[in-house]
């Protein structure tokens, strides 16, 4: 039984889910990082609402939501409010075109894990991640504050100068896979090499973009603000920089736009250098039976230490949390839930390993210099993508 | 040479603080900008002026010690030795053997304490936000050992005129040792993080070079001074309280930049750590209090005495008129004189250098206004 579904219905559905998963994945990458972060550095992180904190991001949004709305007297009125709209509807623009798994078919209804295929998705994410610069720099500038105007002069600088290297890292891509449609990208790495070496981007022949990969992601880095590129908002010298005016919900929408850019360009990482929803292992390896695996392990740690003496308050919800993991497992061995939910398994993994990536970075490193940041765009990754790009087109051109 | 002084009109200037993430409590900087660069900068302080040293006046000798502690209270134990053994040496009284060791041992540690919280706070001014949490947690073990001591954490007031309060309770030796065993791995720890860092060692090699003419000039003192290769230390060259005894070197530096800075104060927790196992292992017994009154009438007369504290020489000039109250005291803070450095070392720097150089130069406010 198939459901006729009008394409603007459909079109609606697809956009309302993803949407939620984007907000909530927003609201608890938060969560995450306030956890990972307190975990490097010796502490517990946020444990007070909810078991394990959980709760704390909702807790974090409602106190945003209805803290008062301050603007400032001397700011200039319109471009002060418009600023963080614009910041974050760029933001969450972005992730449209971004596929996340192959067909499906859910309740007789076929359809692609992707709100729509462009088929120039990676120039379309590109010019709309560089429209996000607009969101910083006129919410500094109409901050009329010198710290602000700072912060924006900054992250308007930085943002111009790294996308260069960003777009050049990805440029290799794009000479393999000979489309700026995501999805056909992701379709171009399908495979394996002698039976088991995916054939992602970064291990493609003629040329492996492992240096391309590395280009995109420090690009990445210093594109989305965050340490050691987060001069922007350098917290001990520029207080707050380009949001320091801003309060309330306007403040949690610049923030928002931040992370919805991490969520963006992790995913991208993914897709374009790391085989989308592909396994990394072919099926006659028995890797469709990784998410069991993971989802046992899960279940298995967190009964384990619900039973230790240091479980404490927290031993009733380790054990819930156990059983949903072993459920969810479970859940992978019917073969319909398998086919659905594997490619979005393998896509979340991967780009949860950046997210990560992103976070321990943040608790290791120091910051850069303004002048050292700028160095280190023009001077060593931009030649380095340069190279990068005329050595894969050789590559291409002679092998391809 | 045309005239180019029109170019001046992209001067920007920039107030920092009294309320600003860094500058380590309410000092205020008002930071003169050509568009990142810096042309000059002007310190403003005051704001946490307590009129301490006026206070003084309308306190006995005993009743003044423990506000000494509140200058800088990052390393009261320090503040407290030097007004101690300046009191002292006005009333020609020396605290017994037994006391001068277990005050070194106090101070060593105070003076790790002192390091580590520099440390933290420093790494994060520069962005690094991990370190701090680390000198907290190897802090809190050293705090403990005070509190142990005399029932106070930070504004310990550990010391009296002539010797010392309280002998030392049953597990201090032992846990003193203890964070002596445990510390050095702790600084390899730190030193992971940031020592061979690159983007460490490119916020704060060549930042805020001071020479050591500039510092003799400025009267620059203690890891400062050191960091650009002056070998000068008063527990070497003047030394107090039995420094004599131990063996210690003093780690310098070479070109007086932040990073030299930074490892000197590095090497100083290490050395300060060997100076309180020789103290420890060689603890004399016997009396801990010197022969004082009850009522303390120094002579009339006058003294200086200074120590070396963790950030530089700390001196007491006290003053007496044969009464129960001082007549002055005076206080040469090292964080006041060392401040004055802020602006040579400033200019033609970055901004994001002068939250660098603000950090290494190690002040605290409390004892910069007094």
């Amino acid at each position: 039984m198939t459901f006729a579904l009008s394409f603007y219905t459909l079109a609606v559905v697809k956009a309302l889910v993803l949407l939620g998963i984007l907000l909530i994945t927003l609201v608890y990458i938060q969560w995450v990082e306030r956890k990972l972060i307190a975990h490097i550095q010796g502490r517990w992180g946020p444990n007070r609402v909810g078991p394990h904190g959980l709760l704390q991001p909702i807790a974090d949004s409602l106190k945003l939501l209805t803290k008062e709305d301050l603007t400032p007297p001397h700011v200039h009125k319109l471009i002060f409010v418009m600023a963080p709209f614009l910041a974050v509807s760029l933001a969450l623009i972005s992730i449209a075109v971004i596929p996340f798994g192959g067909e499906v078919e859910v309740f007789g209804v076929r359809t692609t894990l992707q709100l729509t295929d462009l088929n120039i998705g990676l120039l379309f994410i590109f010019a709309v991640t560089s429209l996000g610069v607009y969101g910083i720099a006129l919410g500094g500038w109409a901050s009329n504050n010198k710290y602000s105007l700072f912060g924006a002069l900054r992250s308007s600088a930085q943002m111009l100068s790294y996308e260069l290297s960003l777009s050049l890292g990805v440029v290799g891509v794009l000479l393999l896979s000979g489309s700026l449609s995501l999805r056909r990208i992701v379709d171009s790495q399908a495979g394996y090499y002698f039976g088991f070496l995916p054939r992602w981007n970064v291990f493609h022949g003629p040329l492996p973009q492992l240096v391309g990969f590395l280009v995109y992601l420090t690009a990445a880095f210093a594109e989305t603000n965050r340490v050691p590129f987060d001069l922007p908002e350098a917290e001990t010298e520029l207080v707050a920089g380009f949001h320091t005016e801003y309060s309330s919900m306007k403040f949690a929408l610049f923030f928002m736009a931040e992370y919805a850019n991490m969520i963006t360009v992790a995913c991208l990482a993914t897709v374009l250098f790391f085989g989308g929803w592909h396994a990394p292992l072919p099926e006659s390896w028995g890797i469709q039976y990784a998410p069991l695996v993971v989802g046992a392990l899960v279940a298995g740690l967190l009964l384990y230490h619900s039973q230790g003496a240091f479980a404490g308050k927290q031993r009733r919800s380790m054990q819930v949390f156990g059983v949903v993991a072993a459920l969810i497992g479970a859940a992978f061995l019917l073969q319909p839930v398998r086919v659905l939910f594997s490619p979005l398994f393998w896509f979340a993994a991967k780009s949860g390993f950046f997210l990560f990536l992103y976070i321990w970075v943040r608790g290791t490193l120091p910051r850069f210099r303004y002048d050292q940041l700028m160095g280190f765009g023009w001077k060593v990754l931009f030649p380095v993508g340069v190279a990068n790009v005329l050595v894969t087109a050789l590559m291409v051109a002679l092998f391809g | 040479m045309p005239d180019v002084t029109f170019l001046d009109a992209n001067e920007l200037v920039l107030n920092m603080g009294p309320q600003h993430p860094s500058t380590h409590g309410v000092l205020r900087v008002i930071l003169k900008l050509d568009g990142e660069k810096v042309l000059g900068c002007e310190c403003v302080i005051g704001y946490l002026h307590r009129g301490v040293e006026k206070i003084a006046e309308n306190r006995t000798w005993m009743q003044f010690a423990p506000y000494v502690d509140r200058m800088d209270y990052v390393a009261a134990v320090s503040n407290g030795l030097g007004y101690c053994l300046a009191v002292e040496k006005l009333m020609s009284v020396e605290a017994p053997p037994r006391a001068q060791a277990v005050r070194v041992i106090l101070t060593e540690l105070n003076r790790i304490t002192s390091h580590l919280l520099w440390l933290g706070t420093h790494a994060l001014d520069i962005g690094a936000i991990t370190p701090v949490f680390y000198c907290f947690r190897e802090r809190e073990e050293a705090l403990k050992i005070f509190e142990n001591y005399c029932g106070a954490r930070l504004t310990t007031h550990a010391f009296r005129i002539g010797g010392l309060q309280y002998e030392t309770y049953d597990t201090f030796e032992k846990e003193v040792l203890a964070f002596c065993d445990m510390f050095p791995a702790k600084v390899d720890e730190y030193e992971e993080l940031l020592t061979g860092n690159r983007i460490w060692l490119g916020r704060t090699r060549g930042v805020g070079i001071l020479t050591a003419e500039d510092c003799k000039d400025f009267g620059v003192t203690g890891p400062v001074l050191r960091a650009s290769g002056v070998e000068w230390d008063l527990r070497k060259a003047q030394p107090y309280s039995g420094y004599e005894k131990y063996d210690f070197a003093i780690p310098t530096g070479r070109n007086g930049d932040t990073f030299d800075r930074y490892i000197v104060r590095i090497q100083e927790m290490r050395q300060s750590l060997r100076i309180i196992r020789q103290a420890v292992e060689g603890l004399p017994t016997g009396p801990i209090m010197g022969k004082v009154p009850k009522v303390m009438k120094p002579p009339v007369g006058e003294c200086y005495v200074s120590i070396e504290a963790p950030k530089g020489e700390l001196g007491y000039f006290v003053v007496s008129d044969n009464s129960t109250q001082p007549y002055r005291v005076r206080v040469r803070p090292p964080s006041f004189v060392n401040l004055q450095a802020l602006d040579r070392m400033c200019r033609g720097s970055l901004i994001a250098d002068v939250v660098a150089i603000i950090g290494t130069i190690d002040i605290v406010l409390g004892e910069v206004d007094r």
